[in-house]
């Protein structure tokens, strides 16, 4: 049974949660990620592993609560337990031999950066973090972010919080300050990816970013999360989540992420309903 | 004396024009009577040709001759002897090229209808039989089964039978390899299946879902908990798709994609979370079983039309004759001698059109077949919103990644010896769609069921 053990709200849409998963809480490397499904008749939603305590037998995941599933997920409380929940999928994140590097997290997107940030800074590795949020109240994971980095930026869309702009404003002003990374890990929203590749491409930076189309089996089944990368057709779930940003086929991906808009919203509504008794 | 008709009974079926637009099972089954009178066409050979055609062996003629005589348990103790899914195989084998290929009785006329009636005895069974069946006594040796597939469910229920404490390790939430999630609802009613399995779960099996191996444990990790042996049926999962421009388009399916949504994820239901595109018209590329099934999902989902597209002609058409008659009666198209040489689409790269060239056959090449030569300028477009790539899979490479010393071939099948099942690494045994590629659930029974008894041998001889 794969029990919450713990359960906290990190912001109005984004909730923290440690499930009890002990075989995978000893193998989940950073980058790794699960597939759980909420209930009997639940959809496959993937979801990235933010942490791990091997001795607790417990995995932490950090989601935000876009459409019905979530939802659904987030209706849970501690003691209740999960229908399915199954990893570690994908490949770990390289972080080998990097001594400098800029990690890069849009949103949601920092919780998926922020193992890998920690794991960098467990290796020794300068780690030079940049985050960023709507506005203040969407802030998550400050405290642990800044705790493994040498530099750390916070960024609102509005200026409620850090400094306004865009996560690519933050890069580019350290860049133009002659700052230099072994590697730039950008994890968040497609677009933002995109223009932070557009932007280390310039300055022939290698990148790295953590692919997230849909998914169902997350074991090579179905071909569902193909990607183009170096014009190429991969796997996210096995090949990846993790590619190089300047071979991957943003505009792509934009679009096969769209491809269920209609009906996730829908069912979003309704499971909406659902909860609220209407 | 026989019953001479050179037909075999029919069997009663839903309508098509019905049938075209639910899920529910296609071929009701025969009646007791419809079987009797179907068993007495049998004329008992001597020599037994027809089972010479079954790959498990099962005693053809015994069992008819029950059926027969109206004593269908004793015709199910038969059956059981040699095949631990009836229900499942009477239902999917290609009986026209195995079992009722070698009947005498087909050399003029139609063979006895062996597939049908071998379904009517283990339904008969699930209705009728209330005891469950006796716990075999423990041998105090454990075994592991990769893959909840025909393959393992065989080597899982063998091993369990003999004393083996048996653990199955299925990476999706689900125990039943294709049976769940490939084979659709309307040819095989996923409640057999899940009998199956329980009947496995009552000698002892536990079957542990979530779980793939190479990944959360890995092979020698089971070792190292204690199994003394292990058992591959991990099948032949992954996609191929066509490397054609436009295959990424929204659209675009693979069939295990396809089917995975409607069957194991329930797409076909309203209220169901798991979503699949409204499709109105379908390509569907491939001949064989697969591309059947997907065709025939998504007319259920409601397509106004569906293609079949596949290179060679009706003869080549690898599909079980019953399923392909079956999707023409339901309306189902065939292109036959085309080949798709590009998808367009649109601004939102939503799927628009294929375009496929026309084909023509030239000389048989390595498989006997003769080989599909495009036709020069015959190029031409098929508007469709919807494609489906039914032209394959082959084996998952996480095992043989995450295995030391498991020899696969070039192309990803494991190596396995024919008669046992033995890999390259001791103790390790493998069979079904993982050793020879995407096959028939009949083999992969066969298959699981040599392991069992080498992997018994194997236990036996080192304690
Ligand atoms: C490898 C990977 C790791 C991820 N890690 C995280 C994470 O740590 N935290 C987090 O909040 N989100 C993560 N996601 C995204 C998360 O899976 C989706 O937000 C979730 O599936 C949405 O489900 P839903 O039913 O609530 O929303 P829906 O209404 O179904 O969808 C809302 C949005 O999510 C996307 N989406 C829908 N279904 C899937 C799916 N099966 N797989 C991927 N995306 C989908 C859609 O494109 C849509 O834009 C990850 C995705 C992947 C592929
Ligand atoms: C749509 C479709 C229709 C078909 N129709 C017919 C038909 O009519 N007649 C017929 O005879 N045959 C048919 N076949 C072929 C037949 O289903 C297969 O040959 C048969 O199922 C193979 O059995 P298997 O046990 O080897 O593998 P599978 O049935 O593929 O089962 C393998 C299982 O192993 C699991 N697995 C894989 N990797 C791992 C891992 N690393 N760890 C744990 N578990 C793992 C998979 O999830 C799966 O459940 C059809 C196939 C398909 C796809
Ligand atoms: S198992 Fe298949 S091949 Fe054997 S007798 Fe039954 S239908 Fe024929
Ligand atoms: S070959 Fe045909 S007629 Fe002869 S025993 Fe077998 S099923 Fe009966
Ligand atoms: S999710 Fe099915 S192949 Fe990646």
């Amino acid at each position: 049974m794969y029990t919450i053990l713990k359960k906290e709200a990190l912001n109005p849409t984004v909730t923290r949660m440690d499930i009890a998963a002990p075989l995978i809480a000893r193998k989940a490397e950073p980058g790794q990620f699960v597939i759980l499904r909420v209930d009997e008749a639940g959809e496959r939603i993937p979801l990235t592993v933010a942490d791990t305590d091997p001795e607790a037998g417990s995995v932490t995941i950090i989601f935000q609560i876009v459409g019905a599933t979530t939802y659904k997920l987030n209706q849970l409380q501690v003691g209740d337990s999960l229908h399915d929940f199954v990893g570690p999928l994908g490949v770990a994140s390289h972080v080998e031999g990097l001594k400098k590097v800029a990690v890069i997290g849009g949103g949601v997107g920092s919780a998926i950066a922020y193992p890998i940030a920690k794991k960098l800074h467990a290796l020794g590795a300068a780690v030079h973090t940049i985050v960023g949020f709507r506005s203040k109240d969407l802030v998550i994971l400050e405290d642990e972010f800044r705790a493994c980095s040498d530099l750390f930026k916070v960024m609102t869309d509005d200026g409620s919080y850090g400094e306004k702009g865009l996560v690519t404003n933050a890069l580019e002003a350290l860049l133009q300050a002659g700052e230099t990374y072994d590697e730039v890990i950008a994890i968040g929203p497609l677009v933002m990816m995109k223009f932070v590749c557009k932007l280390t491409k310039e300055y022939g930076i290698k990148t790295v970013v953590s692919m997230n189309p849909i998914m169902i089996d997350g074991t090579g089944m179905c071909g569902g999360c193909r990607l183009t990368v170096g014009g190429k057709v991969k796997f996210a779930c096995v090949d990846g989540p993790d590619f190089d940003g300047h071979e991957v086929d943003f505009d792509e991906a934009i679009e096969r992420s769209n491809m269920y808009k209609d009906f996730e919203r829908h069912q979003y509504e309704e499971t909406c309903n659902l909860f609220k008794g209407v | 004396m026989p019953n001479m008709s050179l037909k075999k009974n029919p069997m009663p079926a839903q309508e098509p024009a019905v049938r075209a637009h639910n899920f529910d099972e296609v071929a009701l089954g025969y009646t007791p009577e419809q079987a009797m009178d179907e068993a007495a066409r049998c004329l008992n050979c001597k020599n037994k040709p027809c089972v010479a055609g079954c790959p498990v062996a099962i005693d053809i003629p015994a069992f008819i001759g029950k059926v027969k005589e109206g004593d269908f348990a004793a015709a199910y103790e038969i059956l059981s002897r040699s095949t631990s899914l009836p229900a499942v195989c009477g239902r999917v084998c290609p009986q026209e090229t195995q079992c009722e290929s070698k009947c005498v009785r087909g050399i003029k006329g139609e063979p006895v209808a062996i597939g049908r009636l071998e379904r009517f005895v283990a339904d008969w069974h699930m209705r009728n039989a209330q005891e469950k069946p006796a716990r075999p006594t423990p041998n105090g040796h454990k075994a592991a089964v990769i893959g909840a597939g025909p393959a393992g469910l065989t080597c899982a229920g063998d091993l369990a039978r003999k004393g083996y404490d048996v653990t199955i390790f299925e990476a999706l939430h689900t125990a039943g390899g294709v049976l769940v999630y490939g084979i659709p609802e309307f040819r095989l009613p996923k409640a057999i299946v899940e009998k199956e399995i329980d009947t496995l779960r009552d000698l002892g099996v536990k079957v542990e879902t979530n779980m793939v191996i190479g990944k959360v444990l890995s092979v020698d990790e089971l070792f190292g908990m204690g199994f003394e042996s292990v058992f591959i049926g991990s099948g032949a999962g992954l996609p191929r798709f066509m490397n054609i421009p436009g295959e990424n388009l929204k659209g675009v399916y693979s069939a295990n994609e396809f089917l995975t949504r409607v069957n194991l994820m329930k797409a076909f239901r309203k209220d169901n979370p798991t979503p699949v595109k409204a499709v109105r018209r379908v390509a569907v590329v491939g001949g064989g079983n697969v591309a059947m099934d997907a065709a025939r999902c998504a007319l259920r989902l409601g397509a106004e039309k569906v293609y079949i597209v596949y290179r060679r002609s009706m003869e080549e058409l690898p599909a079980r004759r019953e399923e392909v008659e079956h999707a023409q009666e339901e309306g189902v198209e065939f292109l036959l001698l085309n080949n798709p040489v590009e998808i367009l689409g649109d601004e939102h790269k939503n799927v628009t059109a294929i375009r496929c060239v026309k084909m023509t056959l030239g000389e048989p090449d390595e498989s006997g077949r003769r080989r599909p030569v495009p036709q020069e300028g015959s190029e031409f477009e098929l508007a469709v919103d919807c494609v489906i790539m039914a032209i394959g899979t082959s084996p998952n490479p996480l095992l043989r990644s995450t295995t030391p010393g498991l020899d696969t071939q070039k192309w990803g099948g494991i190596i396995a010896d024919e008669e046992t099942g033995a890999t390259s690494r001791e103790g390790v045994f493998a069979g079904g769609d993982a050793v020879t590629g995407a096959a028939t659930v009949i083999l992969a029974m066969g298959a699981g069921k040599n392991a069992a008894a080498a992997m018994d041998a194997y236990m036996q001889d080192k304690n």
